[in-house]
């Protein structure tokens, strides 16, 4: 025997890509980031006096808030992702299925990265009144 | 085809076990926070929307059962942070050990506890306004 693979194996062309490492090391870069980005976030977004518009939107056109929260919904969108798909995986077994909700999972999140970055980026060019 | 056993079989772990409930708990919180997400960006989108649909959404937003989600949201965001700071620990090769693991499971919970209350004083007490 000149292979451990089976003839079945074999035929579906199953097997490692070499991308083994790639979900689990986009995984641990994107929660490295989410350290900083989401402590920040949530005390300077305690910090401020009200939440009413001008507070708000005066907060979020400053340069580098806004350079950091388009980083912090880009990344988060992306640690969602990666995160919820796992979950789809694991527990959703039926492969119709399966594909349908991990396709969808997908389009919801580059939705909300876009939406999230676009909504920043608007209020810091001052077309938000 | 055959019906084989699909990984993770959550029946033969032992639940009672605490590893187990803050691997879960770190799960489950996640998918909270994803939820979070949701409710960021739409706030976000308000704000870039003007004065008055941002006004709207605060409206929304101070409904009872958004404070319910307010604290459900930082008890996750606490957890899934201290959570997933003892995973990247892990990742270093570091704390794998039996003994130490289940010592960190407990160190996770007792730092979250203080991060939670410690957001939840702040909130309630050292400021006035609710999102």
């Amino acid at each position: 025997m000149s292979s451990l693979r089976s003839p079945l194996g074999r035929v579906a062309g199953l097997g490692a890509a070499r991308g083994g490492v790639h979900h689990w090391w986009l995984q641990r870069l994107t929660s490295i980031a989410l350290v900083p980005l989401t402590v920040w976030f949530v005390v300077s977004l305690l910090s401020l006096p009200s939440l009413d518009h001008a507070t708000v939107t005066g907060w979020m056109a400053q340069g580098w808030t806004a350079v950091l929260l388009i980083v912090l919904v880009l990344v988060a969108c992306w640690h969602s992702q990666l995160g919820v798909r796992v979950v789809v995986e694991d527990y959703v077994h039926a492969p119709g299925t399966k594909t349908l909700t991990l396709v969808l999972v997908t389009f919801a999140h580059a939705l909300l990265a876009l939406a999230g970055a676009f909504a920043v980026l608007k209020v810091a060019f001052g077309a938000a009144r | 085809m055959r019906t084989r056993p699909l990984s993770p079989h959550l029946s033969v772990y032992r639940m009672s076990r605490y590893t187990m409930v803050t691997s879960i708990f770190n799960r489950f919180t996640g998918l909270g926070l994803s939820i979070g997400l949701l409710l960021l960006i739409w706030w976000l989108m308000a704000a870039a929307s003007g004065a008055r649909a941002y006004e709207h959404a605060q409206r929304v937003l101070a409904l009872g059962i958004f404070k319910v989600l307010y604290a459900a949201l930082i008890v996750a965001f606490c957890y899934h942070l201290v959570a997933g700071i003892r995973h990247l620990v892990w990742d270093t090769g570091h704390g794998l050990e039996r003994s130490q693991s289940q010592r960190s499971a407990w160190i996770v919970v007792l730092v979250s506890i203080l991060l939670i209350a410690g957001l939840g004083y702040w909130l309630l007490a050292g400021r006035g306004h609710a999102p």
